[in-house]
């Protein structure tokens, strides 16, 4: 790792400050991609503005309909949360599949939101549930957000806050994981909004990051069943292919985890 | 430069560090504690899990300074005395090591997933939550083994205390 100088910020003030007087800063959550991306030294920030001691950042609440999760809480925190396991169980499903206990202590869903690794899981939420992305200056809807391979719509020295989630009918989720990695190959999160609208998101499977699925989203809508994804077709074009599946391979998934999830949701 | 203070194994320290030195250099290269293993340093293996504020995280995918405040538990802190701890015995009596080169980590994970677990765990539970840890000797077998017997005598010891 290069060097770097660390600063500790007690709130999200002194956060967006710190990054302001640093002449390439990162912010530090869980860390547990910033820190392995540096330790290969593939970044090396002048700065890391570590938040982990923020108290404002930390913490689940469930409002009516609106389930918000604040942007360093950590995936074994929202994994066991009370309230997310009541509103959202997919959510906390989701965060049960995503690395590994040691991981899941560390990492958290502002951090996975921010870096927007294309097989991230919790980008795939965010997308299906039509959750809004709060940060220190504005609130950004996930559509607007995610922008395409690492690339979010976060200005420089912008600090994701917190996620809003509009409490859904039903959701599902499931994933075929890689099995050294266990980020998703394919991913993908079912949603039923309380309105009767169908959204379902894929992860892993395309070159651009996440993405809606509106074919699958006509036929759930017209009958909410794995059944009616059957006769779906989905194209290869445009889809991620590497040395762990080809992009027909992926295609394919979209359709089966879309199904397995349908019948996770119920 | 930065002071550290962290309570490792029961003694309070504070240690000068670079900013940049992840937590199992400080444990390792200051506090002279090579019982927690560096394996793949991707952050993958597990061999560097130590317990921070009772939770089993990956030492090497912290900077030392996040750990500031904290209290750590490494291998080397969970004997008590000459006795081993009940998860250092059932990895022995179990032939749960090979080289021995992923044990610390092994133990130190297995601790923390016997806490959140208690007496709920079977072989499949063990085998999903072992897998942010890798055994290169592939002795998986007898690391499931050790950790199904030792989550049993840590209930009995916990109950004796």
């Amino acid at each position: 790792m290069y060097q770097t100088t660390y600063h500790r910020a007690s709130s999200v003030d002194e956060a967006v400050s710190l990054f302001g007087k640093s002449s390439e800063a990162k912010f530090l959550a869980g860390g547990q991609t910033l820190l392995p991306v540096m330790k290969q030294r593939l970044a090396s920030p002048s700065d890391v503005i570590d938040l982990g001691k923020i108290k404002e950042l930390q913490g689940v609440e469930l409002s009516g309909d609106t389930l918000t999760i604040k942007a360093a809480t950590t995936y074994y925190d929202i994994m066991t949360n009370a309230d997310v396991k009541k509103a959202i169980p997919a959510i906390a499903h989701l965060t049960s599949v995503l690395g590994d206990p040691a991981v899941r202590y560390r990492g958290t869903i502002g951090g996975s939101i921010a870096n927007n690794d294309p097989a991230a899981d919790f980008p795939a939420a965010l997308l299906a549930l039509g959750a809004t992305v709060k940060t220190n200056k504005r609130s950004i809807a996930a559509e607007d957000f995610f922008q395409g391979l690492f690339t979010t719509a976060l200005e420089d020295g912008e600090l994701i806050t917190a996620v809003s989630f509009p409490v859904p009918a039903k959701a599902g989720y499931e994933k075929m994981r890689h099995p050294a990695s266990r980020f998703a190959l394919t991913g993908v999160f079912v949603a039923q909004t309380k309105s009767g609208e169908v959204r379902v998101a894929a992860t892993g499977a395309s070159q651009s990051g996440v993405m809606r699925v509106p074919v699958i989203e006509a036929a759930l809508k017209a009958n909410w069943s794995p059944a009616a994804v059957d006769g779906v077709s989905i194209s290869a074009n445009g889809l991620l292919a590497d040395i762990h599946g080809t992009a027909e391979y992926r295609a394919n998934l979209i359709k089966v985890m879309a199904q397995r999830a349908v019948s996770a949701a119920g | 430069m930065s002071t550290v203070k962290l309570t490792v194994n029961g003694k309070a320290v504070a240690v000068d560090v670079e900013d940049r030195t992840l937590l199992v250099q400080l444990l390792r290269d200051h506090l002279n504690l090579t019982g927690t293993h560096v394996g793949c340093d991707t952050s993958q293996c597990g061999a560097c899990v130590v317990h921070m504020d009772g939770k089993a995280v990956k030492s090497c995918t912290m900077l030392a300074g996040q750990a500031d405040g904290s209290t750590i538990t490494t291998i080397e802190g969970i004997a008590k005395g000459d006795e081993l701890h009940p998860m250092q015995a059932a990895f022995r009596d179990n032939h749960g090591l090979q080289c021995g080169y992923c044990t610390p980590g092994m133990i130190m994970s297995a601790i923390d997933i016997v806490h959140r677990h208690g007496g709920q765990l079977d072989e499949a539970t063990v085998r999903s939550e072992l897998e942010g840890n890798i055994c290169r000797c592939t002795g998986y077998h007898n690391i499931v083994k050790a950790v199904l017997d030792a989550a049993g005598r840590m209930k009995v010891s916990q109950a004796a205390e």
